[in-house]
């Protein structure tokens, strides 16, 4: 007997079969080792759910870029600019303040992606540095509130019917997402502007207004992070974002998303995002020490890659 | 005709031309500030900084012209200089051995990453992703904590002038030889990057393997019709990029005596090494560009770095004005756009 799935859906089939994997070697080590089972458990699993949340969003912003054929370096630094500012501000005008900063940093990278054509890599990446160089000059001099507020704190730690809020936000992240690529003019644009840009504008679309489009979501998606990642971890701190960047990548990727742009479904960022924080959050339980958890982690993308994720061959 | 010829060279290394203008006339400038400028001294304490990110900066130039990417260069660095701060000291016989040793593993990883581009049929930079997590992981397995032991003389022979070079081991009357006196005062690794580059990368560019490399950066699907090699090409621009990393990281090791795993370190030599081969010319959609450009674009943004000591800056606007001189550097590219006559051709 043969299963069939659609090319688009295997690795989001394969990546979720292997999260079970993952669920159930992790049970097998806590079951031989202590005798119980906790990463069953609803409170683990919720958890879990919770601090994947921070990745989540900034993968969610990551795959508007990635699926324009493009990409976004400068996402640490979004966040932890954003975070900053809106500790600073404080306040009321926090929140805001946070999407504010996160809006100017995507109409910077548009601009400059999609009017000035030069390539996201390099242009991103000195973004992030010129966001950096903001930063430390700012708050290198004298130390600035850098405190969250209790919208963040509410936002990140509190529970709401005994399912973290945080999740929540994930969620209504994750359902404007999916709803602007599936039933939208722009995430159509998206695709077409992602598989042949020329070809696309030839097709009367505004490519340059929706890499613009593009960068700006992903930029607040960034900044939405570091004001969650505030709240979680009380404060706003210098290298904040430093952690997401590689990791959003690879769940867009292993989700089944073509780096080169034009293919790609939310729900498998879904399943890349939780197939990484649930890898890690196992390492972590069985001790794995930092050396074999980057060794591990590294392995698992090639493996999941070269089961799924292989290119065309060179044929013309 | 030499004229038309050297239009025509100008012409197509535009980008090369106008970085290696730039870098002379920042670095000379530096020199007329500093107050013991155009000594050796200066010299030697600048080509120290700069020789791991021009390495670094070789690495990512191969990937780069196949019109890919390796973000593993600056974790390839970090695994072989923790490597080498366990093989590099000892007998002169351990110590060539352990330096071979060394870079014999990191164009050993360059080959692997090579080998799962070309026969998984992975994006470069994703594959380099995951496989710079590998790199990183084994660079901690080799030394869990900083530290290590390195060959002493090796460390002050390789890190001074010349002349202090012949002096450590004593040939060429210990460095006062009348035919040693024209290169006496050069830095030592300014003669390793300038070795590196003529032995290991001028070679490899006139070979057919090398021509390769540009040819799929430009069009892989003809490269590919008129029965050029390009799997033997990309795999070979891999291990060499390889190489190239193991030089830095190997380099990196005998400045400091130490090895480090540092993973923030790593991450900022290969986003450091995207730049500075950007800066030096090289084109990030393939085919355009030379690692000589990348060394070039790796002094631009040490040089940068140096004019803080000298001026009077206030020291935490460093990552900013290095950021701007970036992003203004990079959006000279966009003159291109008003040069184009048809708009199609921006969209690639």
């Amino acid at each position: 007997m043969r299963f069939s799935i659609s090319a688009e859906n295997r690795p989001i089939a394969i990546a979720s079969l292997f999260i079970v994997v993952i669920l159930l070697a992790g049970t097998a080590y806590t079951l031989s080792t202590t005798g119980n089972a906790p990463l069953l458990s609803p409170k683990y699993l919720l958890q879990l759910l919770q601090t994947g949340s921070f990745l989540g969003i900034c993968a969610a912003g990551m795959m508007m870029v990635i699926l324009l054929g493009h990409i976004d370096l400068s996402i640490p630094w979004t966040l932890t600019a954003a975070a900053m500012t809106a500790t600073a501000v404080g306040g009321e005008l926090a929140l805001p303040t946070a999407l504010a900063v996160g809006l100017a940093v995507g109409l910077l990278n548009g601009f400059g992606v999609a009017y000035l054509r030069i390539p996201s890599m390099i242009f991103t990446l000195g973004v992030d540095t010129v966001l950096r160089g903001l930063m430390v000059a700012q708050t290198g001099g004298f130390a600035p509130q850098d405190s969250a507020t209790p919208l963040m704190l509410f936002l990140a730690k509190d529970r709401l019917f005994g399912i973290p809020v945080a999740i929540f936000v994930w969620a209504a992240v994750s359902a404007v997402i999916a709803i602007i690529l599936t039933r939208t003019g722009f995430g159509r644009s998206i695709y077409a502007t992602g598989s042949r840009e020329g070809a696309a504008y030839l097709s009367g679309i505004r490519t340059r207004s929706v890499i613009v489009g593009a960068f700006v979501i992903s930029s607040l998606c960034a900044a939405l992070a570091g004001v969650l990642l505030t709240g979680y971890s009380a404060k706003a701190y210098q290298g904040m974002g430093n952690a997401f960047l590689l990791p959003a990548i690879a769940a867009v990727v292993l989700g089944g998303t073509h780096i080169l742009g034009g293919r790609g479904r939310y729900s498998g960022t879904l399943v890349g995002v939780i197939l990484i924080v649930l890898l890690n959050s196992v390492l972590s339980i069985m001790q794995m020490p930092e050396a074999g958890r980057q060794i591990i982690y590294g392995a698992v993308i090639i493996g999941m890659l070269l089961v799924y994720g292989r290119n065309q061959r060179v044929t013309s | 005709m030499h004229v038309a010829n050297g239009k025509r060279w100008l012409f197509q290394n535009l980008g090369f031309a106008s970085a290696l203008l730039l870098l002379l006339a920042l670095y000379l400038s530096y020199n007329m500030l500093h107050p013991r400028g155009f000594s050796s001294a200066v010299a030697v304490q600048n080509a120290n900084e700069t020789a791991a990110i021009a390495f670094v900066a070789m690495a990512q130039t191969l990937p780069v012209l196949l019109g890919g990417l390796d973000l593993s260069v600056g974790a390839v660095m970090t695994l072989t200089s923790c490597i080498a701060s366990h093989l590099v000291n000892g007998s002169p016989a351990e110590i060539l051995f352990g330096m071979a040793l060394t870079l014999l593993s990191g164009t050993a990883f360059g080959l692997m990453n090579g080998l799962i581009v070309v026969y998984g049929r992975i994006q470069p930079i994703i594959a380099t992703l995951a496989t710079g997590a590998i790199a990183i992981g084994l660079a901690l397995l080799v030394r869990p904590k900083p530290g290590g032991d390195v060959d002493g003389d090796l460390n002050w022979a390789l890190t001074n002038s010349v002349y202090d070079f012949a002096e450590t081991y004593g040939f060429a009357d210990g460095g006062n030889a009348w035919w040693l006196q024209p290169i006496a005062n050069i830095p030592v690794p300014v003669i390793l990057v300038a070795l590196v580059a003529i032995l290991v990368w001028v070679p490899f560019r006139r070979s057919v393997t090398g021509r390769t490399v540009y040819a799929i950066g430009s069009a892989e699907g003809p490269a590919f019709m008129s029965g050029l090699p390009i799997h033997r090409a990309k795999v070979a621009a891999f291990a060499i990029g390889g190489f190239f990393a193991a030089c830095g990281g190997l380099y990196l090791a005998i400045q400091t005596s130490s090895g480090n795993a540092d993973i923030q370190q790593a991450g900022a030599y290969t986003l450091n090494s995207i730049a500075a081969v950007v800066l030096g010319g090289t084109s990030l959609l393939g085919g355009v560009g030379s690692a000589i450009g990348s060394i070039v674009g790796a002094m631009i943004l040490r040089v940068i770095s140096f004019y803080f000591r000298i001026l009077d800056i206030d020291p935490l606007l460093q990552p900013l004005i290095e950021g701007i001189v970036l992003l203004v550097a990079v959006s000279f590219g966009a003159f291109r756009t008003l040069r184009v006559k048809n708009k199609l051709d921006l969209f690639r």
